[in-house]
């Protein structure tokens, strides 16, 4: 081949660097090609833009519970009494599997409404514990029957295979009844 | 491929015009009717025929069941409910798909445990094993995939645990796990986009599998087949033309096999199922129990046996992956279990235990089975991981025959 001759291979010619500029652009066409391919899995517009609810806390009483779906999941919110503050409170946090205190769960003025995304972080099964007659496992709290965790009342994970708290939703009070989530 | 006797004659003028054209009738005539087979072979050699018939059964029965389901959220439940009372022929099309699903595994479990007994993985045939065991993984994904299209409780459920699995890569790189879950869903839970991509792959991926079969069958006519005796064919006598003799054992293998998948079929069809699943979808609750398909429970015992999660997915995988590497964990030169005799009970202790961990998968995970689930699991690594790799140091193998045809007519025959 002419290309092999010995001057040639001293200085770069055209051909060397249309044999790398060639596969490049191959490479980097390609690529950007995939990303459509790949991103047209992620969540569409309509599903984004559901990503916000209100809801009235109003007609909520001590002690009950309601549950609300956001964004597709169910979001727990529970009206504590003054019992179940105090007691999340209490807990030392050296005795948590995922420390974090009641208060940096709740907002300031507002802990009695405890706000979470009703999904166990372990596989996803929404745990037991808003109706009357559930299980609340053993802390008062939630008890997911799928593998066994059980969280107290400020949804903290205190035994089974969950590695975190249940999730806190990013949420804002309108007024003192009202919130809004996302 | 491996040479043998070519005794194919077209006959006929058309048959010789495309022979000169497209030899395809040849080729097959070669590979399927002349190619040698071992004499001994038991009818545990017989599954890769049925196995092929399994793959024939769902492809032809998936098709018109997609000519009448629905895939999406709120019609997939009811249209399934309609192909089975109300399409012409749907209440047999249906049930033999689903029931199909449960066979098709029955009758890879079957070979893949022949091949573990046997030594079928030992060179020559190291990638016809790993081509196999793709297959297994392939077929894994499509039977998951599958079972969500019903869209009733436990098809729902299934999935979120499933899925939710790639969560625990949030512990490795922050944020990562849910990444890649919020991009399998399409969403931020498991929804109606989920089930219209799980249709669109649950459709594609069997005809991956046939391009894997092809792959694989290839393969096993490059290396021969192993037999019982796990010895090679070294004189003619040592083998037989397929046809007849290998097919018709086959033949006769897959009418009973057809027995009881019609058995199945016509007075069990729910029996292999889930009553969960005959409810509708309920993203809001979790029924009491979740439990995969039967042919995953082993694989779920081990997730749950591990206490963490990350661990439990890792160790999960692994129990598959590891088969993969069979070829070179195992390194006695001896393939048939048959002349080892400490292999062989170390073998049959590890069906029990995949049994037993299909058992385990089944209960809830509390107590005393999350202690037998670890033992268990503990076993299934350590067959792959001590047993395989160290045991030929120290076994003796038995006295083997001279050759294929030594072991079925007797010393003195050639
Ligand atoms: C390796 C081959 C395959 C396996 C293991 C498999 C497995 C499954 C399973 C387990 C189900 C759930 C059945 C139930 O519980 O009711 C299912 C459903 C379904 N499959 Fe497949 N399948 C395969 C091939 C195919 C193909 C090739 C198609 C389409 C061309 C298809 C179309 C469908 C449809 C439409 C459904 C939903 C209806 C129903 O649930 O019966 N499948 N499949
Ligand atoms: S999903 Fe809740 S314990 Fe596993």
């Amino acid at each position: 081949m002419e290309g092999s001759l010995a001057s040639d291979a001293d200085e770069p010619t055209r051909r060397d660097f249309l044999t790398l500029a060639g596969p490049a652009f191959f490479a980097v066409g390609g690529a950007m090609t995939v990303w459509p391919f790949v991103h047209q899995m992620n969540p569409d517009a309509g599903a984004l833009a559901l990503a916000s609810v209100e809801v009235d806390l109003a007609p909520v009483e001590e002690g009950q519970a309601i549950t609300i779906m956001w964004r597709g999941k169910p979001v727990f919110i529970r009206h504590r009494t003054k019992k179940e503050i105090d007691e999340a409170r209490d807990v030392k946090l050296t005795n948590l599997p995922d420390p974090q205190s009641d208060t940096a769960r709740t907002k300031a003025g507002h802990e009695k409404w405890l706000v979470l995304v009703g999904i166990c972080t372990h596989l996803g099964c929404i745990p037991k514990g808003q109706s009357l007659g559930d299980v609340k496992g053993d802390y008062e709290g939630w008890f997911c029957p799928c593998h066994g965790s059980h969280y107290d009342n400020s949804g903290r994970i205190r035994k089974g295979p969950a590695p975190r708290n249940l999730e806190v939703p990013p949420y804002q009070f309108q007024s003192d009844t009202q919130i809004k989530i996302g | 491929m491996s040479s043998h006797e070519d005794t194919y004659e077209p006959k006929g003028r058309v048959s010789k015009w495309m022979d000169e054209r497209l030899p395809i009738a040849r080729m097959m005539h070669g590979q399927f009717v002349d190619f040698p087979t071992p004499r001994n072979l038991n009818y545990l050699w017989t599954f890769g025929g049925i196995l092929t018939f399994c793959l024939v059964v769902q492809i032809a029965s998936g098709i018109v069941l997609a000519m009448h389901y629905i895939p999406a959220e709120s019609m997939a439940f009811d249209s399934v409910q309609h192909i089975k009372r109300d399409v012409n022929y749907g209440w047999l099309i249906q049930p033999l798909h689903a029931v199909g699903a449960s066979m098709f595994f029955i009758a890879v479990y079957i070979h893949i445990f022949r091949g573990l007994y046997y030594g079928s993985y030992k060179e020559p045939r190291e990638v016809l094993w790993i081509l196999g065991v793709l297959i297994f993984l392939v077929m894994m994904a499509t039977g998951f995939l599958g079972y969500t299209l019903p869209w009733g409780q436990m098809s729902f459920w299934g999935v979120t645990v499933i899925t939710n699995l790639f969560s625990s890569l949030d512990e490795v790189i922050p944020g990562l796990g849910t990444a890649v879950v919020t991009w399998l869903w399409g969403g931020y839970s498991v929804s109606g986009a989920t089930l219209t991509r799980f249709f669109s792959l649950h459709y594609l991926l069997p005809f991956v599998l046939c391009g894997l079969v092809a792959l694989h069958i290839w393969a096993l006519h490059v290396a021969g087949q192993n037999n019982p005796t796990g010895l090679d064919i070294k004189t003619k006598s040592d083998s037989l033309p397929m046809s007849p003799y290998a097919v018709s054992k086959d033949l006769f293998a897959l009418s009973v096999f057809i027995m009881l998948f019609a058995w199945f079929v016509f007075f069990a069809p729910d029996y292999l199922g889930h009553a969960d699943n005959y409810i509708p979808a309920n993203a809001l609750v979790t029924p009491a129990h979740i439990v995969p398909e039967w042919y995953f429970l082993p694989f779920y015992a081990i997730l749950r046996a591990i206490p963490s999660k990350l661990g439990g997915v890792i160790a999960m995988f692994g129990a598959i992956a590891v088969l993969a590497f069979v070829p070179w964990l195992d390194t006695s030169r001896v393939r048939s279990a048959r002349y080892r005799p400490y292999f062989k009970w170390f073998f049959w202790l590890f069906a029990f235990t995949c049994l037993a961990l299909g058992y385990l998968g089944s209960l809830p995970a509390e107590g005393i089975y999350v202690m037998w689930a670890r033992i268990f699991t503990a076993y299934y690594f350590a067959f792959f991981l001590l047993v395989m790799p160290f045991l030929s140091l120290w076994e003796t193998p038995t006295q083997m025959p001279g050759s294929i045809s030594e072991a079925v007519l007797g010393k003195g025959s050639k």
